[in-house]
């Protein structure tokens, strides 16, 4: 029992980040948190992409001398993007709550959404 | 070099080099003069797509010319050059309509910002359509959706900005629920590339969790009943031309991932007997379709009511796609083309009383049928469109559903598509009533007719609704031509993969 | 206040050419090694984060002007798309680089992701130059200075 979790220890890993920024995402009320929540959220499934594609024995992907077993790079290179893609949300996700502290004057979603029944 | 066979690349490089083109115009009409000539080429190409595709058969193009599986493959078969054609279709004709209510609806400084994020928008949108690459899917799905969070947070109302945030947040969280899939079918297979891992079917079936995260990443995008909080007020409070292009593809191109990837990669009814997915999503469809429209009854915002009426009309999508049967997914087809266009239609009426009277409420459209004749005639061809009265578009759709519950044996489904048809004329109703019969409130300013520019590209898809809907073999032989190429002829009910 | 603080300000200036060296390894290493156009974007643009936190933002605009590092941002974007669109017109598929050389299709291989990669690097450092300043330029009331 305690080998197969250690054998599967990066998925347990990954699991317990994506929950936790998951969890952040949803119980925050702060929107800077919920931000910090769906990066970490995303972060972890960077780390799924990049441990699975990590072959036992094999070293970086460049080709030398004396080598014979690479690790898989697609992954990498799938998560670079992925990782791009990462920091373009973020950074549109603060610039927006920028926009929403100056049009409401906070960040807190109750407060929010009490000025946002006010106005319907 | 040979223009014809680099269509497909063509097909998103025009929009995609347009869009940095249109960020050093950044004077706003030259950036609105440049995008329009961009976004009616781009409609060019994908009608030259459609019909090379009808003449020869699907296309497979290899981008740095890399075989497939291991490059990125283009693939174009009727079904993406039928979505090509209403996603660049709508995105043309919105471009007239744009100059005028862009101009009232967005600050002066971030005009061309609109113009720049409208055109990458249509590149992620016809990306994820012609792609055939699972990977690639995903990159091009983030940048239509991240392009759209600042397109709807253009709008002047300040709950446009949390909308947009909301947004977001679960767009986000849909996307990396697709990758998530993504990554556990790379796992097993070790391909991404969707024709090749069809090829693995056996394999897949054992992959339920992977379609799992897939199927609800790619729910929250399409808005599926209890995952659409984000829409309706992205919708209301983005500047309308925003909401009549994406209310008409977005949604539209998330529910042709859908299929694709149950039918073309997961091989559909086959993989439906295995997993039993198709009843949690009937489910939830129908549910959408009768709870959309009972919200819908109730709004006091006009672009939010019509916002709830597209989550039913998701419903009816996501019922055609879950029948399992050919006139099931040829209705879910040919509602995705109807729907775009009468939706586009109604929300571009809308946007055409808010330029001329500032309509907000639907209390504001009264006295307007006086007014606007022409503008609130086209908006009753969309009410109509809606309910699904015979000779409109709606009709259409709502007729081969029907014979797909039927074929299912399902009949108290028909029950259900009649009784969401019902509420559809009552919020209907409520915008004809207001149009037509409320007396016009006193110390109005004069209201006139909105300017043509607005009302041509308004009538063009008021008069498709009504085009099609007459003429309906023209979609509805495609739509079957494609349900019959993903599921097996027509009657069976059973087939696989590709 | 930073500004006044002589070491923080010599060794800065010190240190930033040495940064853009490094942003320029990592871009034109790519070929053989790691390294390439994210990467290379990144530090380079960390060069002008580090500038704009010891002079300030206004002096850092100064040194890249908005409409430079606009230009930049979609240089880089035309100049990835432009080697793709070369690659029509020179016979071959979008991006396919072999057909760059008509000798030698390693050759139009090397020359393709060169200046692919050049392209990223351009659009990322100017993305993330644009984004620090942006954010750095913003008062807590949201509007900027």
């Amino acid at each position: 029992m305690t080998a197969e979790i250690f054998s599967t220890f990066n998925y347990w890993m990954v699991i317990m980040l994506m929950m936790t920024g998951f969890y952040v995402v949803i119980a925050q009320g702060n929107l800077v948190k919920k931000i910090f929540g769906l990066n970490i959220f995303q972060v972890s499934v960077f780390l799924f992409y990049i441990s699975m594609g990590k072959v036992a024995g094999g070293t970086a992907p460049i080709l030398a001398d004396g080598y014979s077993v690479y690790s898989n790079p697609l992954p990498h290179v799938l998560i670079l993007t992925a990782i791009v893609v990462g920091v373009a949300t973020m950074a549109l996700g603060l610039a927006l709550v920028i926009r929403i502290k100056a049009a409401y004057g906070t960040i807190e979603e109750d407060e929010i959404e009490k000025l946002e029944e006010k106005e319907q | 070099m040979n223009f014809e066979a680099h269509l497909p690349a063509l097909q998103v490089v025009i929009p995609l080099l347009a869009a940095p083109l249109c960020f050093l115009l950044r004077q706003k009409s030259l950036a609105w003069l440049f995008s329009t000539i961009v976004t009616w080429l781009t409609f060019a190409v994908s009608v030259m797509l459609l019909a090379a595709v009808r003449e020869n058969g699907p296309i497979s193009y290899h981008l740095g010319g890399w075989e497939p599986p291991w490059g990125i493959e283009y693939y174009v078969d009727t079904l993406s050059a039928l979505i090509l054609v209403i996603v660049s279709g709508i995105g043309a004709v919105v471009m007239p309509f744009a100059r005028i209510s862009v101009e009232r609806e967005v600050e002066a400084e971030r005009i061309y910002v609109f113009y720049v994020m409208y055109l990458l928008c249509l590149t992620g949108l016809l990306g994820i359509t012609i792609t055939g690459d699972a990977f690639n899917l995903f990159v091009f799905l983030e940048i239509s959706s991240l392009s759209s969070y600042v397109l709807i947070s253009l709008g002047k109302d300040r709950r446009a900005l949390t909308a947009s945030f909301r947004y977001l947040i679960m767009g986000t969280i849909g996307a990396t629920f697709y990758v998530i899939g993504i990554g556990a079918l790379y796992m097993m297979t070790g391909t991404l590339n969707m024709a090749d891992l069809a090829t693995r079917l056996p394999e897949l079936q054992k992959m339920e969790a992977a379609l799992a995260f897939i199927l609800v990443g790619l729910s929250l995008k399409l808005a599926l009943f209890p995952l659409h909080l984000w829409l309706p007020n992205a919708y209301a409070f983005a500047p309308t031309v925003v909401t009549v292009f994406l209310a008409a593809t977005a949604t539209k191109v998330s529910v042709y991932a859908m299929i694709r990837i149950v039918y073309s990669v997961f091989g559909g009814t086959a993989f439906f007997d295995h997993v039993g997915i198709d009843e949690t999503t009937m489910a939830l469809g129908l549910i959408g379709m009768i709870a959309g429209s009972l919200v819908a009854i109730f709004q006091r915002n006009v672009k939010r009511l019509l916002a709830y009426s597209s989550i039913s009309q998701i419903g009816y999508m996501m019922l055609g796609f879950s029948l399992g049967n050919v006139f099931g997914l040829a209705a879910a087809i040919v509602h995705i083309i109807n729907h775009a266009i009468m939706k586009a239609a109604m929300f571009m009426a809308i946007g055409c009383a808010t330029n001329q009277a500032r309509v907000v409420s639907v209390d504001d459209l009264a006295g307007l049928g006086r007014r606007m004749p022409l503008t609130m005639a086209a908006m009753v061809v969309g009410c109509l469109s809606l309910i699904g009265v015979p000779l409109t578009v709606g009709f259409v759709s709502k007729w081969y559903l029907l014979r797909g519950a039927f074929e299912a044996g399902l009949w108290p489904i028909a029950f259900i598509i009649g009784l969401s048809g019902l509420l559809a004329v009552i919020y209907s109703w409520r915008l004809i009533e207001a149009a037509y019969f409320a007396k016009e409130p006193e110390g109005r300013e004069e209201v006139h007719e909105a300017p043509p520019s607005m009302l041509i590209p308004l009538w063009i898809l008021a008069g498709l609704c009504i085009l099609l809907g007459t003429n309906a073999s023209w979609t509805l032989d495609l739509a079957i031509d494609v349900a019959t190429a993903l599921i097996g002829p027509a009657g069976t009910g059973q087939g696989g993969g590709q | 206040m930073i500004r006044r603080e002589p070491v923080l300000r010599v060794s800065s200036k010190l240190f930033i050419p040495f940064i853009m060296l490094f942003g320029l390894y990592v871009q034109f290493h790519g070929d053989f090694g790691p390294g390439g156009g994210f990467q290379a974007g990144a530090i380079f643009a960390a060069a002008f984060v580090l500038h704009a936190i010891v002079f300030g933002v206004s002096e850092t605009r100064r040194v890249a002007p908005p409409w430079l590092i606009r230009l930049v941002l979609a240089a880089g974007v035309l100049l990835y798309a432009g080697v793709g669109v070369a690659s029509f017109f020179m016979g071959g598929n979008f991006l396919d680089y072999g057909v760059l050389d008509h000798h030698d299709p390693v050759h139009g291989q090397h020359l393709g992701i060169l200046l692919v990669e050049a392209g990223v690097g351009l659009t990322v450092a100017g993305a993330m130059i644009t984004i620090f300043l942006t954010f750095a330029a913003c008062r807590i009331d949201g509007k900027p200075e």
